[in-house]
């Protein structure tokens, strides 16, 4: 009984707390909510452009996208994609690692998301203009 | 009170003790397409900054992506991306309370299956 003296004085609620995957409350699922209705929208807009000029020559592919259309939908699909790719990797990465290896995975997670989203847009940006 | 049989409790049996069926694989796959769509997101965003940085850039970017393996893994990205748009939309279906009956869940299951394979073939011949 002396072993156990150290922890009877821990309460439940202080024994469980933050050992669950959710670390926040329903802001996350709302963001996934948010932006999966997005790429409902996008994703079929940006496969069938992106599929008409796929395996086009350079010029081409040059002349596609500067014009608006093709630009805005691959800008928007890879911004919303990016983040809600982020988003979702993170569960997946909350129900499979703990602790510090968790906490590097989701680093490299956003720094891979950001890094993939800024190098695409940059590229968009400079063949329309 | 709070340290009553702490840690000897019976635990409740875990995957791998079910039989696979339709609800779980259309789950797991759900998953699976999602997070390995960062191999097709990568190689479309690599593509685009190869044709922003130059032709000579772009031609070996290009050359990956229309390759026989590259057409391979964008023909498998193309399923993945169907059909985790297909199994989202069921997600949010089943979001506002309904389609929980074990008919609805089968017909659920089933479409987002079939419709995965359809919408892919369909994109491949359009595109």
């Amino acid at each position: 009984m002396s072993e156990m003296s150290h922890s009877t004085y821990l309460t439940d609620r202080k024994r469980a707390e933050g050992l669950g995957s959710a670390k926040r409350g329903t802001q996350h699922y709302w963001s996934m909510i948010q932006s999966s209705v997005g790429l409902l929208i996008l994703v079929p807009l940006f496969v069938f452009t992106f599929g008409s000029v796929l395996g086009a020559p350079y010029e081409e592919v040059l002349a596609y996208y500067s014009r608006p259309v093709p630009a805005i939908i691959a800008a928007l699909t890879l911004t919303v994609g990016w983040l809600h790719f982020k988003n979702g990797a993170q569960t997946m990465l909350e129900d499979y690692a703990r602790g510090m290896s968790l906490k590097i995975a989701l680093i490299a997670l956003t720094c891979i998301s950001y890094a993939a989203l800024a190098a695409g847009l940059f590229a968009l940006v400079r063949l329309a203009l | 009170m709070a340290d009553v049989n702490r840690g000897n409790r019976p635990l409740s049996p875990h995957l791998q003790i079910y039989r696979p069926q339709l609800n779980s694989i259309t789950s797991i796959l759900t998953r699976i397409t999602g997070n390995a769509l960062i191999v097709g997101s990568l190689l479309v965003t690599w593509w685009l900054v190869a044709a922003a940085a130059g032709p000579d850039a772009f031609a070996v970017a290009n050359g990956v992506i229309t390759s026989w393996f590259g057409d391979l893994v964008m023909v498998l990205s193309l399923w993945a991306l169907w059909y985790h748009l297909l199994a989202g939309l069921r997600h949010l279906y089943w979001d506002t309370g309904r389609g929980f009956s074990l008919d609805q869940v089968s017909v659920l299951g089933w479409g987002v299956i079939g419709g995965s394979v359809v919408l892919t073939i369909l994109t491949v011949l359009i595109v």
